[in-house]
């Protein structure tokens, strides 16, 4: 990506029509480390790598409980993160308060992307710098989505963002059709293999990665890490250990023939090229 | 010395009555509420009966509301000012749960209502407390309320309809030592859990009979360590 003279402002046009500024804040978007998103028919799990800034210090914060039944990853600048889970917690208690039920995840994801949208044209203001996958339960079931800095959404059955996410999104890809009959343990299987991918030489462990997971009956939880060690210390043992680390999960595989969910779009997006504004334009 | 302008001197001022207003925003739904704080227990209990003037209107609606894992909230007077009271806490503790990653302690919690109701010092919530649950300690905590947020942390309370009924009873069967007296007794009663219940059981018996407000049944809401337990048990229905 190389300076332009059309990039000083948000509210300016280049003449190939594009606006930079937005564009850059999906560039910090893909610097932050990896977050992964994956959903079956009955659970969404959210996956983080959390990468510490230096050995003294903890790591940044990016799972997120927004409320019983919605739960976000972020990637890119967790600061903006921050305040736009504060905007959507308080949304969905809001509306818990006036209409006694829980916000639908759709409404929720487009008052993000519309807040977001703002930002983009206005002169005095910036994009948001982080990428949101919004993992949540409505009475059609699960989703997920991803809200991005353009303003943009859109559902998906899997996505990964953030740096090295081509290699988690490629093993998603290679898999994601499977995941709609997955149990919870596979489905946070899956997801730890994807962080596996984003860490490429690191080892998986409690200490570098986090998951969250959201499911019908089971409210919004960021694992524990000693949960979370033993699902990654089961990955390399095999099936047989998983069966045995959720007292209440082993039931939840279906055996009923249901037709595949016939969505619109496959989902996955095909490691987006950075020069081009496919995120904008859709 | 009262801050009175002095008026004309010449002229007596004449008492002005407020007319009496065509429609009032409150109502009064009746009911009593009673919390017992025992050692290592909290009971909670309202009768369930809901009414408007000389009629009934519900025999079966609940006036307590369980707020936290340890606090409960029961309340007499204008109900509808309690529902919004009610959901108004609730999502207080939701933004609570979020910044802080744990639930809300009973001291917090009626610290909590104590300003919310304060916050409509000049509008009130109709509505009378009895908050019920167990500290940090472990240990049974009962507060009282005003409408406007004045409490006090006791072994024992009672408000609404029946309350000047049951309170004497009370005091009689469980007279703690007054809290301005040095130095300061434990705020719990020697009552063994099944003794308080008991006790509360007969005091609505008691208030249902004389009472006109009071009656059809009693909830009774039990928490200790092990968590919360509930109670039903009907009562004079005339």
């Amino acid at each position: 990506m190389f300076r332009n003279q059309y990039d000083t402002d948000v509210t300016t046009w280049s003449p190939a029509g594009r606006l930079h500024q937005v564009e850059y804040a999906m560039e910090a978007v893909k610097q932050g480390s990896a977050a992964i998103g994956l959903r079956s028919k009955t659970y969404v799990v959210l996956a983080t790598v959390n990468k510490a800034s230096s050995e003294l210090s903890a790591h940044q914060k990016k799972l997120f409980k927004i409320d019983n039944h919605i739960g976000i990853a972020m990637a890119g600048l967790t600061a903006d993160g921050r305040v736009l889970s504060r905007y959507m917690r308080s949304e969905c208690i809001n509306h818990h308060f006036v209409f006694e039920s829980p916000l639908p995840v759709g409404r929720l994801v487009v008052q993000v992307a519309d807040k977001a949208q703002v930002c983009t044209q206005r002169s005095w203001k910036r994009p948001y710098g982080v990428g949101l996958l919004v993992a949540g339960l409505d009475e059609a079931g699960p989703h997920l989505y991803y809200n991005c800095p353009s303003g943009n959404y859109a559902e998906y059955h899997a996505f990964a963002i953030g740096s090295r996410s081509q290699a988690a999104k490629t093993y998603l890809e290679r898999k994601f059709e499977t995941f709609m009959e997955c149990t919870k343990e596979e489905l946070i299987r899956h997801a730890l293999f994807a962080v596996k991918e984003s860490l490429q030489e690191e080892e998986l462990s409690s200490g570098n990665c986090g998951v969250a997971v959201v499911g019908i009956d089971e409210p919004f939880v960021v694992l524990d890490p000693k949960t979370l060690q033993a699902y990654i210390e089961a990955l390399d043992s095999g099936k047989d250990e998983m069966q045995t680390i959720e007292e209440t999960g082993a039931d939840d595989r279906q055996s009923s023939q249901v037709p595949q969910e016939g969505t619109g779009s496959r989902g996955i997006s095909v490691g987006a090229s950075e020069d081009t504004p496919t995120d904008m334009e859709t | 010395m009262s801050m009175v302008f002095a008026p004309c001197l010449t002229e007596t001022t004449a008492p002005t009555t407020h007319a009496q207003p065509a429609w009032s925003p409150y109502d009064n739904n009746g009911g009593t509420c009673v919390a017992i704080a025992g050692e290592d227990y909290c009971v909670i209990a309202a009768d369930t009966r809901m009414s408007t003037g000389f009629s009934i209107l519900i025999r079966n609606y609940s006036k307590i509301h369980q707020i936290t894992e340890k606090s409960v909230l029961a309340s007499s007077g204008f109900q509808a000012d309690i529902r919004a009271l009610q959901k108004n806490l609730d999502a207080r503790h939701q933004i609570y749960q979020h910044q802080h990653n744990k639930q809300m302690s009973c001291p917090a919690m009626a610290q909590l209502l104590s300003n919310t109701l304060y916050y409509k010092r000049f509008f009130p919530y109709y509505a009378f407390n009895v908050l019920g649950g167990l500290d940090n300690e472990g240990r049974g905590c009962v507060y009282s309320y005003d409408a406007v947020g004045s409490y006090e942390r006791s072994g024992y309370s009672s408000q609404g309809t029946g309350m000047q009924l049951i309170m004497p009873v009370l005091d009689n069967q469980l007279k703690s030592a007054s809290p301005l007296v040095l130095p300061l007794q434990k705020s719990t009663t020697p009552l063994s859990e099944f003794e308080a219940v008991d006790l509360v059981k007969d005091t609505f018996a008691s208030a249902a009979e004389r009472d006109i407000y009071t009656g059809d049944a009693v909830e009774i809401v039990i928490i200790n360590r092990e968590g919360v337990r509930r109670e039903l048990m009907d009562l004079k229905r005339d």
